[in-house]
Protein backbone atom coordinates (compact mmCIF):
# COMPACT_ATOMS: atom_id res chain seq x y z
CA UNK A 1 0.00 0.00 0.00
CA UNK A 2 0.89 3.38 -0.91
CA UNK A 3 0.15 6.24 1.37
CA UNK A 4 0.90 9.92 0.74
CA UNK A 5 -0.18 12.28 3.72
CA UNK A 6 -0.09 16.35 3.14
CA UNK A 7 3.60 15.41 1.44
CA UNK A 8 5.83 18.57 0.19
CA UNK A 9 9.40 18.13 -1.19
CA UNK A 10 10.96 21.22 -1.26
CA UNK A 11 14.75 20.92 -3.45
CA UNK A 12 17.93 22.78 -2.09
CA UNK A 13 17.33 24.85 -4.74
CA UNK A 14 14.05 26.22 -2.90
CA UNK A 15 11.48 25.18 -5.38
CA UNK A 16 8.24 23.25 -4.08
CA UNK A 17 8.22 19.93 -6.38
CA UNK A 18 5.53 18.71 -3.86
CA UNK A 19 3.53 21.01 -2.22
CA UNK A 20 0.76 19.34 -0.31
CA UNK A 21 -0.04 15.91 -2.06
CA UNK A 22 -2.06 13.55 -0.19
CA UNK A 23 -3.45 10.30 -1.96
CA UNK A 24 -3.88 6.18 -1.24
CA UNK A 25 -3.19 3.66 -3.37
CA UNK A 26 -4.41 0.42 -2.22
CA UNK A 27 -2.96 -3.19 -2.37
CA UNK A 28 -3.91 -4.86 -5.81
CA UNK A 29 -5.04 -1.38 -7.29
CA UNK A 30 -4.53 -0.64 -10.78
CA UNK A 31 -3.63 2.67 -11.01
CA UNK A 32 -2.51 5.71 -13.43
CA UNK A 33 -0.52 9.22 -12.29
CA UNK A 34 -0.62 11.82 -14.98
CA UNK A 35 0.76 15.33 -15.07
CA UNK A 36 3.10 17.50 -17.49
CA UNK A 37 6.54 17.50 -17.18
CA UNK A 38 7.58 19.04 -14.23
CA UNK A 39 4.15 18.23 -12.23
CA UNK A 40 6.14 16.28 -9.36
CA UNK A 41 5.48 12.68 -10.88
CA UNK A 42 9.17 11.79 -10.70
CA UNK A 43 8.99 13.07 -7.53
CA UNK A 44 6.85 10.77 -6.14
CA UNK A 45 8.21 7.79 -7.66
CA UNK A 46 11.71 8.60 -5.68
CA UNK A 47 10.06 9.53 -2.55
CA UNK A 48 8.10 5.48 -3.22
CA UNK A 49 11.61 4.08 -4.00
CA UNK A 50 13.23 5.43 -0.96
CA UNK A 51 15.49 7.96 -3.56
CA UNK A 52 14.05 10.98 -1.32
CA UNK A 53 12.84 12.20 1.71
CA UNK A 54 9.49 14.14 2.26
CA UNK A 55 10.65 17.45 3.32
CA UNK A 56 7.18 16.91 5.22
CA UNK A 57 4.34 15.09 5.47
CA UNK A 58 4.03 11.51 5.88
CA UNK A 59 5.08 8.99 3.13
CA UNK A 60 4.07 5.06 3.41
CA UNK A 61 4.95 2.64 1.74
CA UNK A 62 4.48 -1.35 2.22
CA UNK A 63 5.36 -0.93 5.92
CA UNK A 64 8.37 1.39 5.56
CA UNK A 65 7.72 4.91 6.90
CA UNK A 66 9.72 7.00 4.53
CA UNK A 67 10.17 9.87 6.12
CA UNK A 68 12.20 7.96 8.99
CA UNK A 69 13.51 5.01 7.21
CA UNK A 70 17.41 4.14 7.90
CA UNK A 71 19.04 3.92 4.83
CA UNK A 72 20.14 -0.07 5.45
CA UNK A 73 16.40 -0.26 5.25
CA UNK A 74 16.10 1.40 1.80
CA UNK A 75 17.27 -1.89 -0.36
CA UNK A 76 14.61 -3.88 1.86
CA UNK A 77 11.72 -1.21 0.61
CA UNK A 78 13.12 -1.67 -2.68
CA UNK A 79 12.67 -5.20 -3.06
CA UNK A 80 8.83 -4.48 -2.68
CA UNK A 81 8.64 -2.52 -5.48
CA UNK A 82 9.18 -3.10 -8.86
CA UNK A 83 10.44 -0.60 -11.13
CA UNK A 84 10.20 -0.20 -14.83
CA UNK A 85 11.54 2.51 -16.80
CA UNK A 86 10.96 3.86 -20.58
CA UNK A 87 14.25 3.22 -21.32
CA UNK A 88 14.38 -0.29 -20.03
CA UNK A 89 17.76 0.00 -18.44
CA UNK A 90 18.74 -3.76 -19.25
CA UNK A 91 22.35 -4.66 -19.18
CA UNK A 92 23.70 -4.90 -22.69
CA UNK A 93 26.13 -7.75 -22.18
CA UNK A 94 24.07 -10.03 -20.41
CA UNK A 95 21.33 -12.29 -21.92
CA UNK A 96 17.30 -11.94 -21.44
CA UNK A 97 17.98 -14.85 -19.24
CA UNK A 98 21.02 -13.35 -17.20
CA UNK A 99 19.65 -9.58 -16.73
CA UNK A 100 16.30 -11.58 -15.02
CA UNK A 101 18.29 -13.80 -13.22
CA UNK A 102 20.72 -10.86 -12.23
CA UNK A 103 18.35 -9.25 -10.46
CA UNK A 104 17.24 -12.24 -8.39
CA UNK A 105 21.31 -12.92 -7.70
CA UNK A 106 21.87 -10.02 -6.12
CA UNK A 107 19.38 -10.06 -3.56
CA UNK A 108 21.13 -12.94 -2.37
CA UNK A 109 18.42 -16.05 -3.94
CA UNK A 110 19.96 -19.26 -4.17
CA UNK A 111 20.82 -20.66 -7.98
CA UNK A 112 18.05 -22.92 -7.54
CA UNK A 113 15.20 -20.33 -6.79
CA UNK A 114 16.80 -18.74 -9.93
CA UNK A 115 16.51 -21.79 -11.95
CA UNK A 116 12.63 -22.41 -11.13
CA UNK A 117 11.94 -18.82 -11.26
CA UNK A 118 13.32 -17.13 -14.25
CA UNK A 119 11.59 -19.13 -16.81
CA UNK A 120 8.36 -18.87 -14.86
CA UNK A 121 8.51 -15.05 -15.37
CA UNK A 122 9.68 -14.96 -18.81
CA UNK A 123 6.80 -17.07 -19.86
CA UNK A 124 4.48 -14.86 -18.22
CA UNK A 125 6.17 -12.17 -20.11
CA UNK A 126 6.47 -13.77 -22.92
CA UNK A 127 9.93 -14.24 -23.50
CA UNK A 128 10.64 -18.05 -22.90
CA UNK A 129 11.99 -18.48 -26.47
CA UNK A 130 13.84 -15.65 -26.24
CA UNK A 131 16.08 -16.14 -23.52
CA UNK A 132 19.38 -16.69 -24.97
CA UNK A 133 18.65 -13.64 -26.82
CA UNK A 134 20.90 -10.18 -25.78
CA UNK A 135 18.62 -6.91 -25.61
CA UNK A 136 20.19 -5.36 -28.74
CA UNK A 137 18.84 -8.16 -30.55
CA UNK A 138 15.38 -7.09 -29.58
CA UNK A 139 12.49 -5.07 -30.36
CA UNK A 140 11.45 -2.15 -27.89
CA UNK A 141 8.19 -3.89 -26.97
CA UNK A 142 10.54 -7.40 -26.22
CA UNK A 143 12.76 -5.34 -24.41
CA UNK A 144 10.28 -3.29 -22.26
CA UNK A 145 8.62 -6.31 -21.50
CA UNK A 146 12.32 -8.06 -20.21
CA UNK A 147 12.10 -4.75 -18.23
CA UNK A 148 8.66 -6.17 -16.87
CA UNK A 149 9.81 -9.87 -15.93
CA UNK A 150 12.83 -8.13 -14.05
CA UNK A 151 10.71 -5.95 -11.83
CA UNK A 152 8.70 -8.69 -11.21
CA UNK A 153 11.04 -11.61 -10.73
CA UNK A 154 11.64 -10.70 -6.79
CA UNK A 155 7.91 -10.90 -6.51
CA UNK A 156 7.46 -7.41 -5.06
CA UNK A 157 3.90 -6.18 -3.63
CA UNK A 158 3.99 -3.60 -6.37
CA UNK A 159 5.20 -2.27 -9.36
CA UNK A 160 5.37 1.21 -10.36
CA UNK A 161 6.29 1.64 -14.13
CA UNK A 162 7.57 5.30 -15.68
CA UNK A 163 6.28 6.31 -18.62
CA UNK A 164 6.37 2.20 -19.98
CA UNK A 165 5.67 2.75 -23.41
CA UNK A 166 7.15 6.23 -23.92
CA UNK A 167 9.13 4.51 -27.15
CA UNK A 168 6.74 1.89 -28.42
CA UNK A 169 4.47 1.85 -31.18
CA UNK A 170 0.60 2.14 -30.24
CA UNK A 171 0.33 -1.71 -31.03
CA UNK A 172 3.08 -2.19 -28.79
CA UNK A 173 1.92 -0.09 -26.10
CA UNK A 174 -1.54 -2.26 -25.96
CA UNK A 175 0.50 -5.27 -25.22
CA UNK A 176 2.63 -3.55 -22.56
CA UNK A 177 -0.56 -2.37 -20.84
CA UNK A 178 -2.21 -5.60 -21.30
CA UNK A 179 0.67 -7.52 -19.73
CA UNK A 180 0.77 -5.07 -17.04
CA UNK A 181 -3.17 -5.41 -16.58
CA UNK A 182 -2.83 -9.23 -16.81
CA UNK A 183 0.06 -9.15 -14.24
CA UNK A 184 -2.26 -6.75 -11.82
CA UNK A 185 -5.21 -9.35 -11.81
CA UNK A 186 -2.60 -11.94 -10.78
CA UNK A 187 -2.51 -9.57 -6.74
CA UNK A 188 0.51 -7.00 -7.56
CA UNK A 189 -0.06 -3.13 -7.56
CA UNK A 190 -0.14 -1.29 -10.44
CA UNK A 191 1.29 2.38 -10.73
CA UNK A 192 1.63 3.25 -13.90
CA UNK A 193 3.27 6.99 -14.92
CA UNK A 194 2.05 7.77 -18.72
CA UNK A 195 1.53 10.62 -21.11
CA UNK A 196 -0.57 8.28 -23.05
CA UNK A 197 -4.15 10.08 -23.11
CA UNK A 198 -5.23 7.17 -25.23
CA UNK A 199 -4.34 4.65 -23.05
CA UNK A 200 -5.50 5.86 -20.08
CA UNK A 201 -9.10 6.13 -21.69
CA UNK A 202 -8.94 2.75 -23.02
CA UNK A 203 -8.07 1.08 -19.90
CA UNK A 204 -10.31 2.70 -18.01
CA UNK A 205 -8.76 2.48 -14.22
CA UNK A 206 -8.28 5.07 -11.65
CA UNK A 207 -6.38 8.23 -12.49
CA UNK A 208 -4.38 10.76 -10.39
CA UNK A 209 -3.23 13.74 -12.31
CA UNK A 210 -1.07 16.30 -10.75
CA UNK A 211 -0.19 19.58 -12.06
CA UNK A 212 2.22 21.81 -10.00
CA UNK A 213 2.61 19.84 -7.28
CA UNK A 214 -0.74 19.07 -6.19
CA UNK A 215 -3.23 16.29 -6.62
CA UNK A 216 -5.80 18.30 -9.03
CA UNK A 217 -7.67 15.34 -9.43
CA UNK A 218 -8.48 11.89 -8.57
CA UNK A 219 -11.02 8.98 -9.42
CA UNK A 220 -11.98 6.53 -12.61
CA UNK A 221 -13.06 9.66 -14.65
CA UNK A 222 -10.74 12.09 -13.00
CA UNK A 223 -8.57 11.48 -16.54
CA UNK A 224 -10.75 13.70 -18.36
CA UNK A 225 -10.27 16.68 -16.86
CA UNK A 226 -7.04 16.78 -17.40
CA UNK A 227 -5.05 18.07 -20.49
CA UNK A 228 -1.46 17.67 -20.94
CA UNK A 229 0.39 20.94 -21.33
CA UNK B 1 25.00 -11.90 3.89
CA UNK B 2 23.80 -15.17 3.11
CA UNK B 3 26.98 -18.20 2.69
CA UNK B 4 25.70 -18.98 -0.56
CA UNK B 5 26.30 -15.55 -1.84
CA UNK B 6 30.05 -15.46 -1.48
CA UNK B 7 31.05 -17.52 -4.20
CA UNK B 8 29.49 -15.66 -6.68
CA UNK B 9 30.97 -12.10 -4.98
CA UNK B 10 34.39 -13.54 -5.51
CA UNK B 11 33.82 -15.07 -8.65
CA UNK B 12 32.51 -11.13 -9.62
CA UNK B 13 35.37 -9.52 -7.96
CA UNK B 14 38.08 -12.10 -9.72
CA UNK B 15 35.55 -11.50 -12.99
CA UNK B 16 36.18 -7.53 -12.91
CA UNK B 17 39.75 -7.72 -12.76
CA UNK B 18 39.91 -9.38 -16.16
CA UNK B 19 36.75 -7.39 -17.63
CA UNK B 20 38.78 -3.89 -16.86
CA UNK B 21 42.15 -5.60 -17.94
CA UNK B 22 44.18 -2.60 -18.98
CA UNK B 23 42.84 -0.38 -15.89
CA UNK B 24 43.97 -3.91 -13.39
CA UNK B 25 47.25 -4.05 -15.02
CA UNK B 26 48.29 -0.22 -14.54
CA UNK B 27 46.91 -0.53 -10.78
CA UNK B 28 49.09 -3.75 -10.55
CA UNK B 29 52.34 -1.56 -12.30
CA UNK B 30 51.56 1.28 -10.08
CA UNK B 31 51.45 -1.22 -7.11
CA UNK B 32 54.88 -2.80 -7.69
CA UNK B 33 56.37 0.75 -8.48
CA UNK B 34 55.12 2.38 -4.94
CA UNK B 35 56.11 -1.23 -3.15
CA UNK B 36 59.18 -1.23 -5.01
CA UNK B 37 60.36 2.38 -3.92
CA UNK B 38 58.80 1.92 -0.83
CA UNK B 39 60.85 -1.54 0.14
CA UNK B 40 64.13 -0.38 -1.32
CA UNK B 41 63.94 2.59 0.95
CA UNK B 42 63.31 0.63 3.95
CA UNK B 43 66.04 -1.81 2.96
CA UNK B 44 68.59 1.00 2.13
CA UNK B 45 67.51 2.92 5.75
CA UNK B 46 67.35 0.06 7.69
CA UNK B 47 71.14 -1.11 6.67
CA UNK B 48 72.22 2.50 6.73
CA UNK B 49 70.73 2.13 10.23
CA UNK B 50 72.98 -0.36 10.88
CA UNK B 51 76.07 0.62 9.54
CA UNK B 52 75.61 3.82 11.89
CA UNK B 53 74.71 1.39 15.45
CA UNK B 54 78.34 -0.24 13.90
CA UNK B 55 80.14 2.95 13.80
CA UNK B 56 78.61 4.41 17.05
CA UNK B 57 79.45 1.20 19.10
CA UNK B 58 83.09 1.95 18.31
CA UNK B 59 82.76 5.75 19.55
CA UNK B 60 84.50 4.90 23.63
CA UNK B 61 85.68 7.54 26.40
CA UNK B 62 89.59 6.71 26.92
CA UNK B 63 89.73 6.89 31.05
CA UNK B 64 93.31 7.71 31.90
CA UNK B 65 94.13 6.80 35.92
CA UNK B 66 96.56 8.84 38.26
CA UNK B 67 100.05 7.76 37.30
CA UNK B 68 100.79 7.51 40.95
CA UNK B 69 98.95 4.56 41.28
CA UNK B 70 101.11 1.00 41.03
CA UNK B 71 99.95 -1.22 38.31
CA UNK B 72 97.67 -3.50 40.63
CA UNK B 73 95.90 -0.40 42.09
CA UNK B 74 95.27 1.03 38.70
CA UNK B 75 93.84 -2.65 37.53
CA UNK B 76 91.42 -2.54 40.12
CA UNK B 77 89.76 0.64 38.66
CA UNK B 78 88.20 -1.65 35.80
CA UNK B 79 86.12 -3.27 38.64
CA UNK B 80 84.49 0.22 39.53
CA UNK B 81 84.05 1.17 36.23
CA UNK B 82 82.42 -1.87 35.24
CA UNK B 83 79.92 -1.42 38.13
CA UNK B 84 78.57 2.11 36.33
CA UNK B 85 74.82 1.24 34.50
CA UNK B 86 75.99 2.20 30.49
CA UNK B 87 79.47 0.21 30.49
CA UNK B 88 79.56 -2.36 27.97
CA UNK B 89 83.15 -3.17 28.14
CA UNK B 90 86.32 -1.01 29.88
CA UNK B 91 89.56 -2.70 28.54
CA UNK B 92 92.36 -1.83 30.20
CA UNK B 93 95.51 -0.63 28.55
CA UNK B 94 99.16 -0.55 30.03
CA UNK B 95 101.44 2.61 29.57
CA UNK B 96 103.73 -0.17 27.82
CA UNK B 97 100.41 -1.35 25.51
CA UNK B 98 100.43 2.36 25.08
CA UNK B 99 103.45 3.37 23.96
CA UNK B 100 103.58 0.85 21.21
CA UNK B 101 100.12 2.02 20.55
CA UNK B 102 101.85 5.50 20.08
CA UNK B 103 104.71 4.31 18.16
CA UNK B 104 102.95 2.08 15.66
CA UNK B 105 100.46 5.33 15.24
CA UNK B 106 103.34 7.63 14.60
CA UNK B 107 104.89 4.97 11.90
CA UNK B 108 108.39 4.91 14.24
CA UNK B 109 108.89 8.52 13.99
CA UNK B 110 112.24 9.32 14.80
CA UNK B 111 111.02 12.55 16.69
CA UNK B 112 109.39 10.48 19.59
CA UNK B 113 111.94 8.14 20.08
CA UNK B 114 112.56 9.50 23.64
CA UNK B 115 109.03 9.01 24.25
CA UNK B 116 109.34 6.39 27.48
CA UNK B 117 106.29 4.59 29.02
CA UNK B 118 106.70 6.16 32.07
CA UNK B 119 105.47 9.07 30.23
CA UNK B 120 102.60 7.70 29.70
CA UNK B 121 99.05 7.04 31.61
CA UNK B 122 97.56 3.86 32.31
CA UNK B 123 93.87 4.03 30.75
CA UNK B 124 90.99 2.12 30.11
CA UNK B 125 89.13 2.12 26.74
CA UNK B 126 85.39 2.10 27.66
CA UNK B 127 82.57 1.21 25.09
CA UNK B 128 79.17 2.17 26.17
CA UNK B 129 75.87 0.54 25.81
CA UNK B 130 74.01 3.94 24.96
CA UNK B 131 76.23 6.39 23.54
CA UNK B 132 73.10 9.02 23.63
CA UNK B 133 74.04 9.01 27.39
CA UNK B 134 77.78 9.43 26.39
CA UNK B 135 77.93 12.80 28.89
CA UNK B 136 76.58 11.44 31.63
CA UNK B 137 79.01 8.44 31.81
CA UNK B 138 81.79 10.38 31.48
CA UNK B 139 80.38 12.18 34.05
CA UNK B 140 80.24 9.27 36.06
CA UNK B 141 83.81 8.56 35.11
CA UNK B 142 85.33 10.93 36.30
CA UNK B 143 84.15 10.96 39.93
CA UNK B 144 85.53 7.61 40.17
CA UNK B 145 88.64 7.86 42.49
CA UNK B 146 92.57 7.48 40.88
CA UNK B 147 90.77 8.87 37.65
CA UNK B 148 92.54 11.88 36.63
CA UNK B 149 91.32 12.47 33.04
CA UNK B 150 88.86 11.22 30.19
CA UNK B 151 89.16 11.81 26.73
CA UNK B 152 84.97 11.24 24.49
CA UNK B 153 83.83 12.35 21.41
CA UNK B 154 80.59 13.69 22.19
CA UNK B 155 79.98 15.37 18.97
CA UNK B 156 81.01 12.61 17.01
CA UNK B 157 78.56 10.31 18.87
CA UNK B 158 75.87 13.11 18.83
CA UNK B 159 76.40 13.11 14.99
CA UNK B 160 76.02 9.41 14.46
CA UNK B 161 72.47 10.30 16.82
CA UNK B 162 71.55 12.52 14.62
CA UNK B 163 71.94 11.14 11.26
CA UNK B 164 69.92 7.76 12.53
CA UNK B 165 67.46 9.87 13.67
CA UNK B 166 66.90 11.76 10.51
CA UNK B 167 67.33 8.67 8.80
CA UNK B 168 64.32 7.93 10.93
CA UNK B 169 62.26 10.47 10.16
CA UNK B 170 63.34 10.44 6.33
CA UNK B 171 62.08 6.79 6.26
CA UNK B 172 58.33 7.08 7.65
CA UNK B 173 57.86 10.36 5.42
CA UNK B 174 58.98 8.64 1.97
CA UNK B 175 57.01 5.67 2.98
CA UNK B 176 53.56 7.33 4.26
CA UNK B 177 54.25 9.84 1.01
CA UNK B 178 54.37 6.79 -1.15
CA UNK B 179 51.27 4.70 0.56
CA UNK B 180 49.35 7.22 -0.13
CA UNK B 181 50.31 8.05 -3.99
CA UNK B 182 49.48 4.41 -4.20
CA UNK B 183 46.37 4.17 -2.53
CA UNK B 184 44.92 7.22 -4.60
CA UNK B 185 46.41 5.38 -7.74
CA UNK B 186 44.38 2.05 -7.03
CA UNK B 187 41.42 3.89 -5.57
CA UNK B 188 41.40 5.66 -9.26
CA UNK B 189 41.59 2.66 -10.87
CA UNK B 190 38.21 1.02 -9.24
CA UNK B 191 36.55 4.50 -9.69
CA UNK B 192 37.16 4.49 -13.20
CA UNK B 193 36.15 0.44 -13.32
CA UNK B 194 33.34 1.69 -11.28
CA UNK B 195 32.25 4.05 -13.60
CA UNK B 196 31.73 1.46 -16.06
CA UNK B 197 29.64 -0.40 -13.98
CA UNK B 198 27.96 2.44 -13.23
CA UNK B 199 24.60 1.32 -15.03
CA UNK B 200 25.11 -2.05 -13.31
CA UNK B 201 25.71 -0.59 -10.13
CA UNK B 202 22.09 1.54 -10.74
CA UNK B 203 20.39 -1.52 -11.51
CA UNK B 204 21.41 -3.36 -8.09
CA UNK B 205 20.50 -0.26 -6.11
CA UNK B 206 17.02 -0.19 -7.79
CA UNK B 207 16.27 -4.17 -7.34
CA UNK B 208 17.25 -3.31 -3.89
CA UNK B 209 20.62 -4.95 -3.07
CA UNK B 210 22.68 -4.05 -0.17
CA UNK B 211 25.65 -1.77 -0.88
CA UNK B 212 27.63 -4.75 1.27
CA UNK B 213 26.75 -6.85 -1.59
CA UNK B 214 27.63 -4.38 -4.11
CA UNK B 215 30.77 -3.39 -2.41
CA UNK B 216 32.24 -7.02 -1.63
CA UNK B 217 33.31 -7.78 -5.49
CA UNK B 218 35.24 -4.15 -5.73
CA UNK B 219 36.59 -4.83 -2.91
CA UNK B 220 37.68 -8.32 -3.77
CA UNK B 221 38.77 -6.76 -7.26
CA UNK B 222 41.33 -4.08 -5.05
CA UNK B 223 42.30 -6.46 -2.77
CA UNK B 224 43.75 -8.98 -5.66
CA UNK B 225 45.27 -6.10 -7.06
CA UNK B 226 47.13 -5.10 -4.33
CA UNK B 227 48.29 -8.55 -3.51
CA UNK B 228 49.39 -9.06 -7.02
CA UNK B 229 51.31 -6.12 -6.82
CA UNK B 230 52.58 -6.85 -3.64
CA UNK B 231 53.82 -10.14 -4.58
CA UNK B 232 55.49 -9.01 -7.70
CA UNK B 233 56.99 -6.12 -5.89
CA UNK B 234 58.54 -8.87 -3.18
CA UNK B 235 60.03 -10.65 -5.64
CA UNK B 236 61.72 -8.26 -7.81
CA UNK B 237 62.79 -6.71 -4.52
CA UNK B 238 64.42 -9.80 -3.24
CA UNK B 239 66.25 -10.37 -6.84
CA UNK B 240 67.37 -6.47 -7.48
CA UNK B 241 68.55 -7.03 -3.81
CA UNK B 242 71.00 -9.64 -4.53
CA UNK B 243 72.45 -8.36 -7.32
CA UNK B 244 73.01 -5.15 -5.83
CA UNK B 245 74.66 -6.49 -2.84
CA UNK B 246 77.12 -8.89 -5.36
CA UNK B 247 77.89 -5.91 -7.53
CA UNK B 248 78.72 -3.72 -4.61
CA UNK B 249 80.79 -6.20 -2.90
CA UNK B 250 82.77 -7.02 -6.66
CA UNK B 251 84.06 -3.22 -6.23
CA UNK B 252 83.96 -2.74 -2.24
CA UNK B 253 87.19 -4.13 -1.89
CA UNK B 254 87.90 -2.20 1.86
CA UNK B 255 84.62 -4.16 3.16
CA UNK B 256 83.52 -0.15 3.98
CA UNK B 257 79.86 -1.69 3.41
CA UNK B 258 78.08 -4.47 5.45
CA UNK B 259 74.49 -5.42 4.05
CA UNK B 260 72.02 -7.73 5.75
CA UNK B 261 70.95 -10.67 3.88
CA UNK B 262 68.01 -10.33 2.45
CA UNK B 263 66.54 -13.95 3.72
CA UNK B 264 67.05 -12.10 7.44
CA UNK B 265 64.38 -9.36 6.21
CA UNK B 266 62.54 -12.11 4.87
CA UNK B 267 59.54 -12.05 7.94
CA UNK B 268 59.56 -8.67 8.07
CA UNK B 269 59.42 -7.69 4.23
CA UNK B 270 56.36 -10.70 3.66
CA UNK B 271 54.57 -8.99 6.70
CA UNK B 272 55.67 -4.63 5.27
CA UNK B 273 54.70 -5.83 1.35
CA UNK B 274 51.18 -7.81 2.13
CA UNK B 275 49.93 -5.35 4.39
CA UNK B 276 50.90 -2.71 2.08
CA UNK B 277 49.32 -4.50 -0.53
CA UNK B 278 46.47 -5.32 1.64
CA UNK B 279 45.53 -1.50 2.96
CA UNK B 280 45.97 -0.08 -1.01
CA UNK B 281 43.82 -2.51 -2.46
CA UNK B 282 41.26 -2.94 0.15
CA UNK B 283 40.88 0.90 1.42
CA UNK B 284 41.61 2.01 -2.48
CA UNK B 285 38.84 0.55 -3.51
CA UNK B 286 36.38 0.81 -0.54
CA UNK B 287 36.83 4.42 -0.05
CA UNK B 288 36.48 4.64 -3.75
CA UNK B 289 32.72 2.83 -4.52
CA UNK B 290 31.32 5.07 -1.54
CA UNK B 291 30.46 7.59 -4.27
CA UNK B 292 28.54 5.23 -6.30
CA UNK B 293 26.43 3.63 -4.11
CA UNK B 294 24.60 6.77 -2.62
CA UNK B 295 21.83 6.70 -4.99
Amino acid sequence: MIEFVDVVKSYTQGNKALNGVSMQIEDGEFCFLVGPSGSGKSTIIKLITGELKPTSGNVHVNGYSLERIRKREIPYLRRTVGVVFQDYRLISKMTVYENVAFAMRVVGAREREIKDRVPYVLELVGLSNKAGRHPGEMSGGEQQRLAIARALVNNPSMIIADEPTGNLDPQRSFEIMALLQEINNLGTTMLVVTHDQNLVKHFRKRVISINEGVVVNDGLEAFYGYEDK
Amino acid sequence: MKINNIGYLLKEGFRGIFLHGFMSFAAVCVTVACLLIVGSFSILAYNLDIMVENLNKTSEILVYVDSSLSDAEARSIGTKINTLSNILNAKFVSREEALEDFIADHDGDSAFSGVQAEDLRHRYVVTLEDNTLMKQTDAQLKQIPGVVKTSAAYELAEGFTTIQSVLHIVTVAVMAVLLVVSLLIISNTVKLAMYDRKEEIGIMKMVGATNGFIRLPFVVEGFTLGMMGALLAFGLEWVMYDALIEKISTVDSLQLFSFVAFQELLMPMVAVFGAAGLFVGIVGSWTSIRKFLDV
